[in-house]
């Protein structure tokens, strides 16, 4: 067990690379099924299912969007009623001050680029990007990745990982090589 | 997204994707255009032509401040002229980048994946060289700001909201924000194809900043994709309404030939039917230099010169409404107009080259053989463009040189600084869209792999046939 805890810390975990996305999603499957939580799988294109099978429950991107919506919403409403009603009221051709009719245009423009917004820096932020850095860099064969290789990786910290068990069962799933990622 | 071979689709025999491509084929292929050390000719020729037309935008534009706007040819009552018909005429091709990108996307025609990506880099530079009309024609555009954003400024000064100009400012501005959102999300897993593929480190070193870090994870995918689905769900309407809030610009005055209810559809059909003769004038050219007849397949060409002729057909709808709305109304100023305009006025012989290159040409594209060939198609786009041009020219200045007081009425006539800057804009446009297939990937590289059948495994337990 000393080796094993030595391991974790020196190293981020293994790598497996698969020939195809079917051979990546059937991999995937097999993982999760193993009890593995701390996994990622990698692919030059989105796959359907992938993240799912790898157990990926969150949802949070589109929260962020009705949030960013809502708040445009009331923003830019607030913004006009403000500035026509309160702060500076000027009579123009006989209209109200308060023309909500008028207000719908600008109003509608400001929940959509808010959503926008909120679709875009939820999605980037929420992926930990922008990250400069990151171990499955390290294996020689990744920049594959965003070509036409695919992979999934255990992590060390993993409650289940051991080197040489993880090691085996990766190699077990028809993987085409497995490899140790440092740091 | 594997329709490349459905039997219930009657041009399945001209797939959207050449056979006998891998990832790897479609990769070195897309990322070797910006890598290869062989750029073609054809680059040089229009990136000369785009450049020169830029000075001379450059030059018109310094002109114009230091003269003012006197230098162009609107007058009183043709207060608005080049500055806006160039202007809705720009923010109209932009259109159909944001259709193909978003509402494609949602209908699922696998078909928009090999022309989204330029098709939105047009939007975006349609819209830069939109932006200027406004800017400029203010004569003082360092004090653009306070005139059209709401900030808190010394003169304690807002817009005024219960202005369609104003509504105007928002829609295109908005429009622009989300348009580079969508182009740049669209771009983050391509750019990370570059930073891999690139061979100089600093190359490496610049596609890998505009990556932020891409790796592929699913995860990542995940919410990646429920993003881009709801960028493509934002931007549907947000298009719509951009055309729609231009129209107002003229729909909500009281001016003959601008105060009709059909205007909203009938510029947003407009905007589309411009917009996807914008996109085959480039796809043609663009497939030819680039030799790009695997992923830009008779099929798109196809399927492009179907939707001009649709959207072609509701624009002359529109026509056939204005000129009903107008006689029909009874009203005697609205039956001038349309005399003015169409019979006996100094500019009817604009209406009629519309007529002849909105709605008699495109006429073409009814016929089978004349959509699959390549010249007529392409002669047709360029009649479209110019038909555009002119609806918008027929709008502003007929309705306007004729008002309701014979005593205001005047000729208008555009100077050469108008034709400078409108070209001038031109080669802004053919300048942003040559560097940016010089440096990016012209064609969505991820999206293209998906269309190969082996990207869309099953699960086994789910039963799928593999």
């Amino acid at each position: 067990m000393a080796h094993h805890v030595a391991d974790t810390t020196s190293h981020y975990g293994l790598m497996a690379e698969f020939e195809s996305a079917q051979a990546l999603l059937d991999a995937a499957h097999k993982v999760r099924e193993a009890g593995y939580t701390k996994t990622d799988a990698y692919s030059p294109m989105p796959i359907h299912g992938l993240a799912e099978a790898l157990g990926m429950k969150e949802h949070l991107v589109p929260k962020f969007v009705l949030a960013g919506g809502i708040t445009g919403l009331i923003g830019g409403y607030s913004l006009q009623y403000w500035t026509s009603v309160v702060d500076y009221p000027i009579n123009i051709g006989g209209r109200p001050f308060h023309s909500w009719v008028s207000f719908i245009p600008p109003t509608f423009e400001t929940t959509i680029l808010l959503a926008a917004f909120a679709a875009v820096i939820s999605m980037i932020a929420l992926n930990g990007l922008p990250l400069p850095y990151h171990p499955v860099f390290n294996a020689k064969r990744f920049s594959l990745a965003s070509q036409d290789a695919f992979f999934l990786a255990i992590e060390a910290d993993d409650p289940r990982y051991n080197e040489e068990q993880t090691r085996a069962f990766l190699a077990g799933l028809h993987a085409r090589e497995v490899v140790k990622l440092d740091h | 997204m594997d329709g490349t071979s459905n039997p219930q689709d009657p041009l399945g025999t001209v797939p959207v994707l050449a056979p006998g491509h891998s990832y790897r084929s479609m990769t070195d292929k897309l990322v070797g255009i910006v890598f290869s050390k062989n750029t073609p000719t054809a680059w040089f020729v229009f990136m000369a032509v785009g450049f020169t037309l830029l000075t001379v935008l450059t030059v018109s534009l310094c002109y114009l401040v230091l003269k003012g706007v006197g230098i162009w040819g609107n007058n009183v009552p043709v207060g608005w002229a080049f500055d806006i018909i160039n202007f809705v005429w720009w923010i109209g091709i932009g259109h159909a980048g944001t259709l193909i990108s978003a509402i494609l996307l949602l209908f699922k025609q696998d078909w928009r994946t090999s022309i989204n990506r330029f098709a939105e880099a047009m939007t975006l530079f349609a819209v830069a060289c939109a932006a200027i009309f406004p800017i400029f024609h203010t004569g003082r555009p360092w004090l653009a700001a306070y005139w059209l954003f709401p900030y808190p400024n010394v003169m304690g000064l807002w817009p005024n909201f219960k202005s369609p100009l104003i509504w105007d400012v928002f829609a295109v501005s908005t429009y622009a924000t989300v348009s580079a959102l969508f182009w740049y999300v669209g771009l983050i897993p391509d750019l990370a194809t570059f930073r891999d593929k690139a061979e100089k480190p600093w190359q490496k070193r610049i596609y890998g900043i505009l990556a932020m870090g891409w790796r592929g994870s699913a995860r990542h995918w995940f919410r990646y994709e429920t993003a881009y689905l709801i960028l493509a769900g934002l931007s549907t309407p947000l298009v719509l309404s951009v055309h729609t809030v231009v129209s107002f610009d003229f729909a909500v005055s009281n001016l003959p030939g601008w105060h009709a209810t059909i205007f909203p559809p009938y510029f947003v059909a407009g905007a589309i039917y411009a917009g996807f003769a914008m996109v085959l004038t480039l796809a043609i050219p663009l497939r030819a230099i680039y030799k790009l007849h695997d992923f830009i397949t008779m099929r798109h060409l196809e399927n492009m010169a179907k939707v001009t002729l649709v959207t072609g057909l509701i624009v002359c709808y529109g026509y056939a409404c204005e000129v009903f709305f107008g006689w029909y109304s009874g009203n005697q100023y609205e039956r001038f107009m349309l005399q003015n305009r169409i019979i006996s006025g100094p500019y009817a012989w604009s209406y009629w080259m519309l007529l002849l290159c909105n709605f008699l040409v495109p006429q073409l594209l009814w016929v089978k053989k004349y959509r699959r060939n390549i010249a007529i198609l392409f002669t047709v786009s360029m009649f479209v463009n110019v038909g555009m041009w002119l609806e918008r020219f027929v709008i502003i200045v007929t309705s306007l040189h004729r008002d309701f007081l014979p005593g205001s009425w005047d000729m208008y006539y555009p100077t050469r600084w108008d034709f400078m800057t409108f070209f001038g804009t031109i080669g802004l446009f053919l300048t942003l869209m040559f560097l940016f297939v010089r440096v990016l990937p012209m064609i969505s590289i991820f999206e293209m792999r998906t269309l190969l059948p082996e990207a869309s495994p099953k699960h086994k337990s789910e039963g799928g046939a593999h």
